[in-house]
């Protein structure tokens, strides 16, 4: 499909979708030559590096994982041996400052906007590639449009319009709803969707399949690396707002993880250090573990819109 | 001065004209006199577009010296977007683009045909969450730009201009807001591309455990900005922090990490630049192994040394992930930091660290002066604008690897 015409995606977050032309790949199968050549970093020099990097990149989580364990006496201190009330902490954090609700909290609203993202992202992604109507290019540009407006700058008036018109205030759709579609995301798909080949539609229409079928027959078993890659961006992005809810759950009974953290500021009337940390540590779990796991389907989302 | 009942026929005229003249030359001969029609006619609703909803308050005599000004950016600003909507027609009219294309889309294989209204059932969730979550506040925000109006009351009054105008007044202090904003975006850009490409240079080639090393360098982007926040505020706390300790150890003067507000905006930015660097390094990866080998063999076998290699070759062809990285870290930096200022600094010490995104909830939601923040959200609107535009006309130029 030629799409000179069409507007490029282009990212406007950490996160989002880009067509920089490269490629991700395993380090390529080099060549066994007899030496190495001479215009590569010594080895050595390079594992040197590395390690450092690692070390200094590892070391706030390491010393946030090791104050977590400590009381304030062994924090100031600076003790770098694990303290003694890692247990007291984690009592204190989960319990009595209800950490563990706000996590769970957490994993409801990241599921709930990550796959209703992703289920709107397919539906357009497919009306955009496999079907022409009226108004098209007008409807494309309309959605292309909002890829300019995060909800960071839109706050004063999405406050207003979901906690006053609607009046969601303190409410989980009030959390969600405004998440659910995704310009990036109908973009993904639609990239992927258009680089397929053209005989996969025409071979399921002559089967006689519906839009509907074609898509979840055909199309999402071919798009699992596009869809690990939307869910894992949004995943992250969900799990770490702190914004919105903060502005949203005002007085609501349902806190996420990012704001409940705000709660462990106030512990006693100075601050632990120890909960606090924990806290830190155990909200930033779940988006990392996820990260590590879906990283090659992170990167080739990168990579769909590369090659035409 | 010119008399206020010519300033509706003026704003009009002016860009009119100016829409003529511009759609005119650009447009092939034969289609000349449409192309010159169209642009008067965008040109002179596109410079009432943002006015005339206003009454032409900006221009009344009364007003102070800057209304008028903003009040001709205005004019600039609807006149240009409506000739660019004009130049769009003009491209089906003057037959560069076929009008079926234009109005349906490329007629391309494997399409449904049949199903006339299926694209409708299937678009309509994604538009109604845009419009009722993304335009009308928008749109809710460019009404708020022009009125006093507080949070938890309903009055409002229409002020013109004047929360455009409070922006430019000294004593709001908004202009260290922008300086604060852009020297955090620039050095987080700067130090997390220079360090970034640094570490992944040595990465990238098969070292043994090179996706561990990865792991291990990519995770920070996973991390909340709150979560980041907690964790260097500890580091960086004054009396019981570990970064002043080590400086002690070293015989050094503690430093006020949070609270001086010279060094403060550096907090931020260490902070940011951790959080970024692992996705800066994961890309520039991707990129060095793009960079084809025999041509920095050949650079080697001409006698260009590591250096000269890596400026002259390597440099160049990782142009375009630059680029990317550049935007997004900018973004990042812009809206992002949200959180970590929260929870390191709160915008302080006296507004230093407070940036443009810190700024607009605080005044929207502590102050509660929503016609002030709605303003702000315009500002960061139209830099968001710029960024895209740079990304769409730069795309164009590609640097391509290998033959």
């Amino acid at each position: 499909m030629s799409d000179q015409s069409q507007p490029r995606v282009i990212p406007l977050r950490p996160g989002n979708v880009s067509d920089g032309e490269f490629e991700f790949a395993k380090p390529k199968p080099v060549r066994r030559r007899a030496k190495r050549p001479a215009w590569l970093p010594k080895r050595w020099y390079a594992h040197l590096v590395l390690i450092i990097a690692c070390v200094l990149v590892g070391a706030p989580l390491l010393y946030a994982m090791l104050v977590s364990t400590q009381t304030n006496a062994q924090v100031a201190t600076f003790t770098l041996a694990p303290g003694t009330s890692f247990n007291e902490h984690l009592n204190q954090v989960m319990v009595n400052r209800y950490l563990g609700e706000f996590m769970w909290n957490s994993v409801l609203l990241s599921v709930a906007i990550t796959v209703g993202k992703t289920i709107l992202s397919l539906t357009s992604g497919l009306a955009f590639v496999y079907f022409r109507f009226p108004g098209k290019w007008i409807i494309f540009g309309f959605v292309l449009a909002t890829l300019m407006m995060p909800t960071e700058i839109l706050i004063i008036g999405l406050f207003r319009f979901v906690s006053g018109t609607l009046d969601w205030g303190g409410t989980f759709q009030g959390l969600v709803a405004p998440f659910l579609a995704s310009a990036t995301g109908t973009f993904l798909f639609r990239q992927h969707f258009a680089n397929l080949p053209a005989e996969l539609s025409e071979a399921a229409q002559m089967d006689g399949a519906n839009p509907l079928q074609f898509l979840f027959r055909v199309l999402i078993p071919m798009s699992w690396n596009t869809i690990g890659a939307l869910a894992v961006i949004q995943f992250i992005y969900s799990w770490n707002m702190y914004l919105w809810p903060q502005l949203i759950m005002q007085g609501g009974d349902f806190q996420v993880v990012q704001v409940g953290l705000r709660s462990l500021l106030a512990v006693d009337t100075t601050i632990a250090y120890g909960p606090l940390m924990l806290g830190a540590v155990i909200a930033s779990i779940p988006p990392v573990i996820v990260f590590i796991l879906l990283q090659k389907q992170f990167m080739s989302g990168f990579q769909i819109t590369t090659d035409k | 001065m010119i008399p206020f009942e010519l300033v509706p026929w003026l704003s009009a005229a002016i860009p009119a004209v100016l829409g003529a003249l511009v759609l005119g030359v650009l447009s092939a001969p034969r289609v000349r006199l449409i192309a010159a029609a169209i642009g008067a006619l965008a040109g002179g609703l596109g410079g009432l577009l943002l006015t005339a909803p206003l009454g032409f308050c900006m221009f009344e005599p009364e007003r102070s010296d800057i209304d008028p000004w903003l009040g001709v950016a205005l004019i600039a600003l609807g006149a240009g977007l409506l000739i660019w909507v004009g130049s769009l027609l003009m491209r089906v009219i003057g037959g560069q683009t076929d009008w079926r294309t234009a109005v349906m889309g490329a007629e391309t294989p494997g399409l449904f045909r049949r199903a006339r209204f299926t694209p409708w059932v299937l678009l309509t969730p994604t538009l109604v969450v845009l419009a009722l979550f993304l335009y009308y506040p928008a749109f809710d925000n460019l009404r708020l730009s022009t009125l006093l109006a507080r949070l938890g009351t309903d009055r409002t009054a229409f002020v013109c201009l004047d929360n455009f105008a409070k922006l430019f007044d000294p004593r709001q202090n908004y202009g260290q807001t922008v300086y604060a904003t852009f020297f955090i975006a620039f050095f987080t850009v700067v130090i997390g591309l220079a360090l970034g490409l640094f570490i992944a240079y040595m990465a990238y080639q098969p070292v043994k455990g090179g996706s561990i090393y990865r792991t291990l360098l990519v995770w920070p982007y996973a991390i909340s900005p709150v979560a980041a926040g907690i964790i260097f505020n500890i580091m960086f706390n004054e009396s019981a922090g570990i970064m002043n300790h080590l400086i002690r150890l070293g015989g050094g003067t503690p430093v006020q990490w949070l609270q001086d507000a010279s060094i403060a905006p550096w907090t931020i930015i260490i902070a940011s630049v951790w959080k970024s660097l692992g996705f800066n390094i994961l890309f520039y990866i991707a990129g060095l192994q793009n960079v084809p080998d025999d041509l920095q063999e050949a650079a080697n076998i001409d006698g260009a040394n590591a250096w000269q290699r890596f400026y002259y070759i390597v440099l160049p062809l990782l142009g375009p992930i630059t680029f990317f990285l550049i935007v997004t870290n900018i973004t990042y930096a812009f809206f992002d930091t949200y959180g970590t200022i929260d929870f390191l600094t709160r915008g302080g010490p006296a507004g230093a660290t407070s940036t443009m995104i810190y700024r607009l909830v605080d005044n929207g939601l502590n102050q509660r002066d929503l016609g002030l923040a709605a303003t702000q959200s315009l500002v960061l609107f139209a830099i968001v604008i710029l960024i895209t535009v740079v990304q769409f006309r730069t795309n164009g130029r590609r640097v391509s690897y290998g033959a």
